[in-house]
């Protein structure tokens, strides 16, 4: 384990760049992820997603599928791709600071 | 006298390049033969990597608008099932073992595979159907999902699929 600095807070990170505990994580350091994943600006419709991430992984100990993420986000799978083209459920649980999802859907 | 080239097996491979498209061939139609493409097309669109879905021969019902969802386990022929062959060919077997496969894949968030066609064209995915086949089977543009953006030939999917990976199924 290892660390990085976001937002001028020191957080916890695993090899590929997640947020080891994600009770450090604020919308701050959300922002400078979303920057190293290429999204310039998060718009309400991110916000929309991350948060969504983040009570379904407090909720269940894991993060959503983007299956899961189509039918109850409020963002269809469509959309969920034009906002995070390198892989959504991927890319929003890097941004939203909970772990990579583990499934293979 | 002839001159053997020196192919040294011990060699370091060159660093793994990260995969950036794959084209996947579904040629299969039973529920084991369509699954493991989808799930490879849509796993690779959560990382990022282009895809392009070829679906020719028997493969073609996964994206037939009547018989995608009619879809079979095949208990005949498949010694994976482990059960003997003659009891495989009893009626009702293969929609019987279809049945408890589905429930399965339900619980593990795995989507029916009208769903999946659907869901796998809203990641970007692109999704051909075979010249060839579709001539050979009698089938016209209609008769697939409109998830399918053309009809094309094995020179066509040569061409999409330069740069990247071919997957067969």
């Amino acid at each position: 384990m290892s660390t990085a600095i976001y937002a001028g807070v020191t957080v916890d990170v695993n090899d590929e760049g997640f947020l080891e505990r994600p009770e450090q994580w604020t919308r701050e350091i959300a922002v400078e992820l979303a920057r190293a994943d290429g999204i310039a600006e998060l718009t309400d419709r991110h916000w929309q997603v991350i948060e969504f991430m983040r009570q379904e992984f407090f909720a269940k100990g894991t993060g959503p599928t983007v299956r899961a993420l189509g039918k109850s986000s409020g963002v269809s799978v469509k959309e969920l791709y034009q906002l995070f083209p390198k892989g959504p459920a991927k890319t929003a649980a890097h941004i939203a600071g909970i772990p990579k999802p583990k499934g293979c859907i | 006298m002839t001159t053997q080239t020196d192919a040294n097996p011990d060699a370091a491979p060159a660093a793994a390049a990260p995969i950036a498209k794959v084209s996947i061939i579904v040629s299969k139609g039973s529920l084991e033969g369509i699954y493991p493409a989808l799930i490879l097309a849509n796993g690779a669109r959560a990382e990022g990597i282009d895809v392009n879905l070829f679906f020719t021969f028997f493969g073609m019902d996964a994206v037939h608008r009547r018989r995608m969802d009619h879809v079979k386990v095949a208990t005949v022929g498949n010694p994976g099932m482990h059960i003997p062959t003659l009891l495989g060919g009893l009626p009702g077997m293969s929609a019987l073992a279809t049945h408890f496969m589905s429930k399965k894949m339900e619980e593990l968030d795995i989507p029916p595979i009208p769903e999946f066609i659907e869901m796998i064209g809203d990641t970007g995915a692109g999704m051909y159907a075979c010249r060839a086949s579709v001539d050979m089977f009698g089938l016209e543009r209609d008769d697939f999902v409109p998830q399918i953006a053309d009809i094309i030939t094995v020179g066509d999917f040569y061409a999409m699929a330069a740069g990247g990976q071919i997957i067969f199924t």
